[in-house]
């Protein structure tokens, strides 16, 4: 039984993981928008605009 | 900004302009974030791109004299950002609490003890952030509330969490049990979601408009030269440093800031942003030209005689009831919560009365678990979702609500004023009609082509008017605009004029009604043909609204501040016990309402103009009409669109079935309670059962809320029109 304490420690740091995740991307304003960012995809950026990529990343 | 094209071009300026760096669109406010070189290009420059690719800024008084708007939305973004993350939290804490009691209620003892030890902590230490800091949106708004001698919602939720917490922390470290620490962080879940789904916004619409928000930022004033006599200077400077004296220059389509004499120039000027009328005024030198005004012709010359804030249009703004807020009426959620809390409390004390003469031992689990398991979350949880669900159904009909408490006015309402241009009728629509001698082809033809020339308003509806009884465009010659008089042309053999009966040569011999609205003169070779007349359009399906609401028993009364050529229309359309007045000045307007108000009626007033501000602040619900974003929308309680005004009884209706809704809710909560406290006054609420019970109530509640919304807002047409993607090209 006792490897349960094991695997629940696991599953807590992996859910907090993804916790931590969350918080950073409401922290960086991705759900400021809940719109544009699924227009935008849709563009067919050029790849040689650095500005364009700069968007691209945050979309990820 | 109307569709993804929008966002396309936008987000792509930087292949316009070398300078740009990086522009980003936000959608559902209608906002871009634009960051360029200025060594590359100029703040001009990319303002007048926007203008060019048909994106014109808005750049208004508002943004120049208060940076607290700004300041204000900043903060409600963070907001926004906080209750997400609270949300968030709340909700991993509330999983895993869940998961690690499951072994406690199914195992009943055959896990090891260790083991079990383990879990419980672990969920003691889950739940402090539930506790301290996704809760504490309740604890500041109970203490708050507490403060003002107030017994609001929150204070029994305080309690509850307080009550739930502070047993199951006792029990965790006395090594009793695992306590209720699952359903306390559950219903914490539950409640953050309820509030932040009641209070999602409108974006892109502000409800908190003033005349600052329409007014230009700068004027050119002109300047004596001080070295040369009799040279003058022209230079801008913004409009909240105009003086006295001042002698500022306007251009064809400029709005006037300040309350001014003409000084030179031959002034039209078309005061349809303060009331609504179509037809421009001409004035001559030395008449007083108030503020709102927009000039229509050439450039005329002004002195400012009065302060821009205290003009005649501005002034209204001084009024009490502009600089306190409107004062907030409480729920009828929070009475109820008060009786709900009286009760809780009896049956606490009865609860305790009886275990102290049967078993001692017993009041304080029982009195802990009546409070615990009462707790008032239902109450508010069918309240939030039913108003948020409401809320989303009235946007996809445009009507926007600026928040949750408009519908609980809107279904008190029994009375309704309506201004007259640009609610019932449309604001930019007029019947056109020509009476006189038959016109041939092609006097038509030309007098199409002819008035199609000029910017002139009236001459703009005669344009649209003809176009469709025009077949062919003959040529045009020798055009001429005589500002403020009419227009003339030779088309083909023909000399035609249009314009005001002064203009005309020959002598007019029909009579000139002054009353009756504008009337524009044909004259074909010298001789008089015909006038076209104007009258109001009225919007389709008001007619039958009218009798709709007239039906249901509402008191209808008409503000107009436009002369009484409509009389006789409006009182056919609204019947002989309608009250119908013209020539309303806005503090008028204003007094009517607070006049009715006094008679102990629950007033809604519905207009668009700067002219109704007042009067839809003073109303307890304000509905701005726009029929499109760009026109005025002044501070008010909603605003609903244009060809939705036929459509206010189905809202209402709507309304108050929605406090039906949430009163069947609240007797279903009720009856959640008394299976709940039964087990309590007992003292058998294990927490297996809590922790069922209360989830369960929650999600029925609010599926039952959500499901009733749905119903009845088909039945009252509003759902077949519910199409989410149009909503965003709605504004």
């Amino acid at each position: 039984m006792s490897v349960l304490f094991l695997l629940i420690g696991t599953s807590i740091l992996i859910a907090g993981a993804f916790l931590a995740a969350f918080l950073f991307s409401v922290n960086e304003g991705q759900f400021d928008d809940d719109y544009t960012p699924s227009v935008r995809m849709l563009f067919d950026n050029p790849a040689e605009q650095p500005s364009t990529e700069k968007i691209t990343t945050t979309n990820k | 900004m109307h569709c993804s094209s929008c966002v396309y071009l936008l987000e792509n300026l930087h292949r316009l302009e070398a300078g740009i760096i990086k522009s980003t669109v936000n959608f559902q406010r209608k906002e871009v974030f634009i960051s360029f070189n200025p060594t590359l290009t100029s703040l001009r420059a990319v303002v007048s791109l926007l203008a060019f690719t048909g994106y014109e800024p808005a750049i208004s008084l508002k943004d120049a004299t208060s940076a607290v708007d700004e300041k204000n939305r900043l903060t409600s973004k963070r907001l926004n950002r906080a209750k997400i993350f609270r949300i968030g939290l709340a909700g991993f804490c509330f999983a895993n609490i869940m998961m690690l009691s499951f072994p406690e209620y199914l195992s009943s003892g055959t896990v090891d003890a260790s083991l079990s030890n383990a879990f419980t902590w672990l969920n003691f230490v889950l739940s402090l952030p539930v506790l301290f800091f996704c809760a504490s949106g309740f604890f500041v708004s109970a203490w708050k509330s507490l403060r003002q001698n107030i017994l609001n919602i929150d204070a029994p939720i305080v309690v509850a969490i307080l009550v739930t917490f502070g047993r199951s922390y006792y029990e965790i470290i006395s090594g009793q049990g695992a306590g209720y620490l699952d359903s306390g962080s559950g219903i914490i879940f539950f409640m953050l979601i309820g509030r932040w789904f009641q209070d999602k916004t409108f974006d892109a619409l502000s409800f908190e408009r003033d005349y600052r928000s329409y007014f230009p930022l700068g004027v050119s004033i002109i300047t004596a030269d001080t070295n040369v006599a009799g040279k003058t200077h022209e230079k801008n400077v913004p409009v909240t440093g105009l003086k006295q004296g001042d002698r500022i220059i306007m251009r064809n389509e400029e709005l006037i800031p300040a309350d001014s004499i003409l000084v030179k120039g031959n002034a039209q000027i078309d005061y349809s942003f303060v009331n609504g009328e179509n037809s421009t005024v001409h004035k001559v030198q030395g008449e007083l030209v108030y503020a709102g005004g927009r000039q229509r012709g050439g450039a005329i010359e002004l002195r400012v005689s009065k302060l821009v804030s205290q003009s005649y249009i501005t002034q209204l703004w001084n009024n009490d009831i502009f600089n306190k807020p409107k004062q907030k009426k409480e729920s009828f959620v929070h009475p109820w919560s008060r009786y709900f809390t009286l009760v809780l409390f009896s049956i606490a004390i009865a609860t305790v009365i009886f275990w102290w003469f049967n078993n001692p031992g017993n009041i304080w689990p029982a009195l802990t678990s009546v409070l615990i398991v009462a707790c008032p979350c239902s109450l508010l949880l069918s309240h939030t979702f039913t108003n948020g669900n409401m809320l989303r159904i009235l946007g996809n009909n445009k009507l926007y609500l600026r928040n949750a408490q408009v519908i609980e006015s809107l279904a008190a309402i029994d009375c309704i004023v309506f201004d007259k241009t640009g609610t019932i009728t449309r604001a930019n629509q007029s019947h056109v009609q020509y009476t006189g001698l038959p016109l041939s082809a092609t006097e038509k033809a030309g007098l199409q082509l002819l008035s199609s020339q000029s910017a002139h308003p009236l001459s703009k509806m005669i344009a649209s008017e003809l176009k469709n009884k025009v077949s062919y465009s003959p040529e045009l010659r020798e055009f001429r605009e005589y500002p403020g008089k009419g227009i003339s042309a030779f088309v083909e053999n023909l000399s035609l004029k249009m314009g005001s009966a002064n203009f005309m040569k020959a002598q007019v011999t029909q009579g000139i009604q002054q009353e009756g609205g504008s009337k524009v003169y044909v004259q074909v070779d010298e001789k008089i043909k015909g006038t076209f007349s104007f009258s109001n359009q009225y919007r389709t399906g008001i007619r039958k609204e009218i009798e709709a609401l007239k039906n249901e028993g509402f008191d209808l009364h008409v503000l107009s501040g436009d002369n009484s050529a409509e009389k006789e229309t409006l009182e056919f359309l609204f019947g002989p016990e309608a009250r119908i007045f013209f020539r309303q000045l806005p503090e008028e307007k204003l007094q009517y309402i607070r006049h009715l108000q006094l008679n102990n009626k629950q007033v809604m007033m519905i207009g668009d103009g700067l002219n109704d501000a007042g009067a839809l602040l003073q109303a307890q619900v304000g509905i701005a009409v726009s029929d499109n974003h760009a026109q005025f929308a002044p501070a008010c309680d909603a605003i609903i669109d244009g060809e939705q005004v036929k459509n206010i009884s189905r809202f209402l209706r709507f309304a108050r079935a929605g406090k039906k809704i949430v009163t069947a809710s609240f007797i279903l909560s009720i009856l959640y309670n008394l299976v709940g406290i039964s087990f309590a006054v007992t003292a058998q609420l294990s927490p297996v059962v809590a922790a069922i019970l209360m989830p369960a109530s929650s999600i029925s509640i609010v599926l039952f809320v959500t499901l009733a919304g749905n119903a009845v807002a088909k039945k009252q047409g509003l759902l077949s029109a519910a199409r989410p993607d149009e909503d965003h090209t709605a504004f």
